[in-house]
């Protein structure tokens, strides 16, 4: 079993004298990097049944059921996956000691690649929900909730029992997002069930509506957000050697933040018939999101600003730096989604998955991939195997991100404006499938973006892979001398 | 400014559960209390145990990972889709399917627009309706049995009242008929207006087609015809699901009409027991008035003249 003696300065503290369960760590990465790579392939074979309806092979692999299996795969097999293994790697730096449970904490890795396992083979049996982003039916949301109450009995636990007396910024996320996600995902998860397959939302018509976008709106906010923020705090100071610029902004932006999302589901459901003024009220917290939200990236740039040679001199400054635009430009943009003027040109459109995927591919991604990045040569007490591959990488996710985002604005604002185009005598002038047609140019450039895309992720967990060999075989050579 | 709560890790939780909870509370346990959040339509009634099965395939699919079902109070889209959502219409949807994405058009007000076997067909090849369609092909579920025990299981845990004679029905039923069960009556709870021709109204004088025998508007009209209606009229007119248009039959009786009429029936579409020129529609076909202008519809109505003429 690896220990934590081949790292032996952190924070100014020589920390050899404990072990931490780099194990959980490694396997809950490795674990990520599997799921991620199902949920990319199959993203991009619906990718391709958008302009290719014969790739959809009934009953199992229709675009209707692979989507979900697609979307559950990436947020919770890659997102989640990451995000547990990321938050046990800093928990145990920031309180200075190992998970108070170790053996839970690797029960919970077995339990979550069953539970992933499982909830991708009932996707495909068509067992679903229709919850976006809450498919997977009760038996395994039961599962959800326990693999969360184990690690929430870690986090408490071991925050609890810490050996650093101040809390760190990162530690306040994963706080939060362990509470929140809790709430969350057990409201929202409430139905009758009927038989042991299918169950029925606990809350009908305008009321269901009401509380799937509470939740799914928080699950952007306490799965792709917090966490991701958590990493961000951590890793960006400890890879470029410069502490976070301000304190007091991390505060406020840390309270306005988590006080603020619950707020916003509602921006989900403009001009649907959910009361006008749950609406209104969701587009103003929509808007008063944008302030914490630019907290984190204005922190984020004044902290490389006291030396942005760090850019280049350090090959993860740019992979954190490009997240935290991305995440800003992201948190621009939904609030202007969010906007009825807005909203009624692009909802509904392909201009909303573009949204998605640069805060997806752009923001969770490019800085999830960093945290592993100076996480796995850690444990395994040696260097990146290759910056060069890195740096490829970087390039490839960057490029491919962009061209599939910037492609599925535009063809959703094509489709926006088409729908409502009308003759001078004020009847439509396209029928629905003469605007579809005319989306297929811009759908199989996103596919081609997709695949730069996913090159790019190859190079990434080539590098990861190569890391371990390295750091495996020095461990040998070590052991033999 | 780091006061102490960065120092008590259970005081911190607990500010951070009700600073979160705040916002949860406002926008979605208050309101859930009140009457606003359970509105249903007085002419909105639970589903049958094949619609109900229908309903379940249509989640199964994940149908509403492209289709819509909210028609939003916008001028151009009520013309596309019909009248807007309205909250009372959802009482027995658990949860909503509203869904959030168009690839597919919205849903909202299927049914009844097109008859069963229109359904049957398309479902069974999208493409041969709609040439560029993305749709998948779901004729494969026509072959699945239902299955009555599990349809009464989720019939109970609905509340929905139901028969046993509704239930054995089920025995003779696939999973595409319910499906289509389930489709036709999406979005039908709200009062519709009656159609304008509905009243017998004697007509003092007919409208000529303006564009009778031109060549050119014959040619646009049999471009229209391949685009719009050879699906359900079948190629040159000679019908398919729906009746033949190059006899002398109009809605089911024989002897034929003025141009004005043919030119109604495209621009309102007809629904059943709908009185044109004295016969009555069975209904099913869809109105084209926000779809095409008045010179495309006479277009059609010249090109239809010389399909007559061809027999």
């Amino acid at each position: 079993m690896n220990t934590g003696k081949q790292s032996p300065v952190q924070g100014g503290l020589v920390m050899n004298d404990y072990q931490y369960d780099n194990q959980t760590v490694k396997g809950f990465i490795l674990s990520s990097i599997f799921w991620g790579v199902v949920g990319i392939v199959i993203g991009l074979w619906i990718s391709v049944q958008m302009w290719m309806p014969s790739l959809n092979f009934a009953p199992y692999f229709t675009f209707g059921r692979l989507r979900v299996v697609h979307t559950n795969g990436l947020a919770f097999g890659l997102g989640i996956g990451a995000i547990f293994g990321i938050s046990y790697y800093i928990i145990m730096r920031l309180t200075k000691r190992p998970l108070l449970f170790p053996k839970l904490a690797r029960v919970h890795l077995y339990l979550f690649n069953v539970a992933i396992a499982l909830a991708a083979i009932s996707l495909f049996l068509g067992m679903n929900q229709s919850l976006e982003y809450a498919e997977l039916e009760w038996p395994l949301d039961i599962g959800v909730v326990i693999l969360w109450v184990i690690f929430a009995v870690n986090v408490f636990g071991t925050i609890i029992k810490r050996k650093e007396e101040q809390m760190y910024i990162s530690l306040w996320y994963i706080i939060a997002t362990t509470v929140a996600v809790a709430i969350l995902y057990i409201v929202n998860n409430l139905s009758i069930p009927a038989g042991l397959t299918k169950s029925y939302h606990l809350f009908a018509g305008v009321n269901s509506a009401n509380v799937e976008w509470w939740y799914g709106h928080n699950a952007v906010g306490f799965i792709f957000t917090t966490p991701i923020l958590a990493m961000f705090y951590y890793f960006l100071p400890k890879s470029t050697g410069l502490p976070i610029y301000s304190h007091r902004l991390s505060i406020i932006a840390f309270w306005s933040l988590v006080f603020a999302y619950l707020w916003t589901g509602a921006h989900h459901l403009v001009y649907t018939p959910l009361p006008d003024w749950i609406q209104t009220l969701g587009i103003a917290f929509t808007i008063f999101l944008i302030a914490p939200s630019w907290g984190s990236v204005v922190n984020g740039y004044y902290t490389v600003g006291t030396d942005w040679s760090k850019m280049e001199t350090n090959y993860l400054t740019k992979f954190f730096i490009l997240g935290i635009t991305f995440y800003g430009l992201q948190t621009v943009q939904g609030p202007t989604q969010g906007l009825r003027v807005v909203s009624q040109l692009i909802h509904y459109t392909d201009w909303v998955p573009g949204h998605v995927h640069m805060g997806t591919m752009g923001w969770v991604t490019m800085t999830t991939a960093a945290s592993i990045y100076y996480i796995i040569p850690k444990i395994y007490n040696t260097q990146i195997y290759s910056e060069k591959i890195a740096n490829i990488h970087f390039w490839l996710v960057l490029v491919g991100q962009l061209i599939f985002s910037i492609t599925m604005w535009i063809t959703g604002i094509v489709q926006g404006a088409l729908w409502k185009a009308t003759n001078p005598d004020g009847s439509l002038a396209y029928t629905f499938v003469e605007v579809l047609a005319k989306n297929y140019p811009y759908w199989k450039m996103r596919t081609l973006g997709g695949v730069i895309f996913t090159i790019g992720m190859l190079f990434f967990i080539y590098n990861v892979y190569m890391t371990i060999r390295k750091g495996k075989a020095l461990a040998l050579a070590g052991a033999k001398a | 400014m780091a006061g102490t709560i960065y120092n008590k890790p259970i005081l911190f939780t607990i500010v951070a559960a009700v600073v979160i909870l705040i916002g949860t509370t406002v926008t979605m346990f208050i309101p859930m209390l009140t009457a606003e959040m359970h509105p249903k339509l007085a002419n909105l009634k639970p589903y049958t145990a094949l619609q109900l099965a229908g309903k379940d395939m249509y989640q199964r699919e994940g149908c509403n990972n492209c289709h819509t079902q909210t028609v939003r109070p916008l001028k151009t889209e009520v013309m596309r889709y019909g009248e807007y959502s309205k909250a009372g219409e959802f009482a027995y949807d658990r949860p909503f399917l509203w869904g959030s994405k168009r690839t597919g058009p919205d849903l909202a007000r299927i049914g009844g627009k097109y008859p069963d076997k229109w359904h049957e067909l398309h479902f069974e090849n999208p493409q041969a309706f709609f040439v560029e369609s993305n749709m998948p092909a779901y004729g494969w579920m026509a072959k699945n049995r239902l299955d009555p025990a599990s349809i009464e299981i989720h019939m109970k845990a609905n509340d929905f009242p139901f028969t046993a004679d509704e239930i054995a029905q089920l025995n003779n039923k696939n999973e595409l008929e319910a499906l289509i069960a389930y489709v036709q009556v999406i979005g039908t709870s709200i009062k519709r207006p009656p159609p304008a021709t509905s009243k017998p109204v004697v007509k003092e004088t007919h409208i000529p087609n303006p564009l009778a025998g031109d060549a050119a508007a014959i040619k646009l009209g049999a471009a229209l015809y391949d685009q719009h209606c050879s699906a359900c009229h079948g190629e040159k007119g000679l019908g398919s699901i729906g009746p033949s248009l190059a006899d002398k039959v109009f809605l089911y009786v024989g002897g034929d009409v003025p141009d004005d009429d043919y030119f109604e029936v495209i621009n309102n579409g007809t629904q059943p027991n709908m009185v044109e020129d004295g016969r009555t529609a069975k209904g099913g076909m869809p109105s084209y008035s926000s779809t095409l202008d008045k010179n495309k519809i006479w277009a059609l109505v010249a090109y239809v003249r010389s399909l007559q003429g061809t027999k």
